[in-house]
């Protein structure tokens, strides 16, 4: 029993170096393949169309009730001790800090790392990496490179747009619901509102999106198995992506603020 | 010449290839039989390099292909096609990109021409006027001949085919046949063809192994094999059950 226990968690031990390891090397060879950027900037936009705008309506969705609900909550937490006179800023500072970033990565997640995986998972699969490869052509170039830097680049655009959305939503919950005008809750944004807050949750946005490009693309090209293994592969990203989001989240936000 | 120099090869500690040797002669047409999962296609992907050997050498034009360097495998990758057998198109190109890729990615030609190319390669596979079409459309003899164009395009020294008349009616299986040949005969590119449908192997072929148990058991012309007296063979060749001699 005690020796069972014991072998499955070295495997779980060695399976996590290795995951960590191959990770850390994919990183490295796009890196290395990102000398090509400006010749693969076709691939790169259309990949960045793909991410951004192709993901503009799930972002608006869940910013637009994601600020409604926080306007909501925080008026419910300041009943009978603070003003509401401070609900605009005290919930931009929520959005702006750790809502936008944290839900638009994870919504990414779902819809983006997720994809990426399954559409790598394929390819691997049914032999088209292989061809890739004998056609001479890196499959980390081609395939993961301009996702790694659409991703990157796109997250902290669609977290800006969220943003936006998510303090719309806010506003018209406190404007229709609270009675708070438009006047004192903008004032109060403004009165709280720094950069810092702003750029800190840019910059998480950033790390964000290189773990769900990174996990996404490790992960498909990792794939074996057939359709089963893709949608093994599918789950795996999200699980794993969203995890590294969550940790990642936890530790730029010891070092930022 | 490619020179295959006693590769070994175990997946999981399961043993696949056990020191197989092969010799296969510039402009020859070498076709590779043995049972399902004896290890055919992987021999190819080491060709390629798609797979490193746990022991071993394969050496493609005088050049270890096994330590070479990422970039030098590339070099040598231009120089050699490969069919796969569920025929590996990317689904998000329509043919034409498909089958441009390779000369696009490596500026093998002015942008102006490809086009052109593109169109002399499908003529030569026997196809017309279907660049725009995606790999969803076509069906599996067409994939395979699209396939085959897109190798065909790198104007590769040799070409790999990895069970090219799998999955398809004998009609179509007889047409990749002609194709192959045709492909050796109007380009003068050596052929390795994987297969274990013995009619191919018999009309593609000018030298036949024969991979068993890791090993290649035979190797010689096709009239050579329909007479071997080794019972492993014949067995396979007539279609018996296998009973080691």
């Amino acid at each position: 029993m005690v020796s069972t226990l014991t072998r499955a968690l070295g495997r779980n031990i060695i399976d996590f170096f290795e995951k960590s390891g191959g990770m850390f090397i994919l990183l490295a060879q796009i890196f290395f393949e990102s000398k090509t950027v400006i010749r693969d900037r076709r691939i790169i936009i259309e990949q960045m169309h793909a991410v951004g705008v192709m993901s503009l309506p799930l972002v608006t969705v869940t910013s637009l009730f994601t600020g409604a609900v926080s306007a909501w909550q925080a008026a419910y937490q300041f009943e009978g001790f603070v003003s509401l006179t401070y609900l605009g800023g005290a919930t931009a500072i929520a959005i702006f800090m750790e809502l936008g970033p944290v839900l638009t990565a994870l919504v990414l997640a779902g819809r983006i790392g997720a994809s990426i995986a399954a559409e790598l998972g394929t390819m691997k699969v049914t032999e088209q990496i292989d061809a890739l490869e004998c056609l001479a052509i890196s499959p980390v170039r081609y395939l993961a490179m301009p996702r790694f830097w659409a991703v990157v680049i796109m997250l902290p655009v669609l977290t800006i747009y969220a943003n936006v959305i998510a303090l719309f939503g806010a506003y018209v919950v406190a404007s229709t619901l609270l009675d708070v005008s438009a006047t004192m809750f903008f004032d109060s944004v403004q009165q709280f509102f720094e950069l810092r807050n702003l750029f800190g949750g840019l910059t998480k946005s950033v790390a964000f999106g290189a773990s769900i490009a990174l996990v996404g693309c490790y992960v498909g090209f990792k794939t074996f198995g057939g359709a089963e293994g893709v949608g093994r592969s599918t789950i795996d990203a999200f699980v794993f992506s969203a995890i590294l989001i969550l940790v990642n989240d936890y530790i730029l936000a010891m070092l930022i603020f | 010449m490619i020179e295959i120099k006693k590769v070994s090869k175990s997946f999981d500690e399961q043993p696949v290839l056990n020191g197989v040797e092969l010799i296969i002669e510039d402009g020859s047409s070498h076709v590779i039989i043995g049972r399902s999962g004896c290890g055919k296609s992987v021999l190819l992907k080491h060709i390629v390099g798609l797979l490193k050997p746990d022991e071993g050498d394969i050496w493609v034009d005088n050049v270890s292909v096994v330590s070479m360097r990422r970039r030098e495998l590339y070099k040598t990758r231009v120089k050699i096609g490969m069919l796969f057998q569920g025929s590996a198109l990317f689904d998000s190109m329509n043919v034409e990109e498909n089958i441009s890729l390779g000369v696009r990615e490596h500026r093998m030609f002015p942008h102006d021409e490809i086009s052109d190319r593109v169109a002399a390669k499908l003529e030569l596979v026997d196809l017309h006027g279907i660049q725009k079409k995606f790999p969803s459309e076509l069906s599996g003899g067409m994939k395979k001949r699209v396939s085959l164009a897109r190798a065909l395009m790198m104007e590769p020294k040799y070409m790999l085919y990895d069970e090219p008349t799998t999955g398809l009616d004998p009609v179509m299986a007889d047409a990749i046949n002609d194709l192959i040949i045709s492909v050796r005969d109007r380009l003068g590119v050596t052929s390795i063809v994987v297969t274990h449908d013995m009619a191919s192997a018999y009309k593609v072929g000018d030298h036949i192994s024969m991979l068993h148990e890791g090993l290649v058991n035979f190797s010689g012309t096709p009239d050579e094999i329909r007479k071997s007296k080794n019972r492993v063979v014949q067995n396979f060749i007539t279609g018996n059950q296998v009973v080691v001699a």
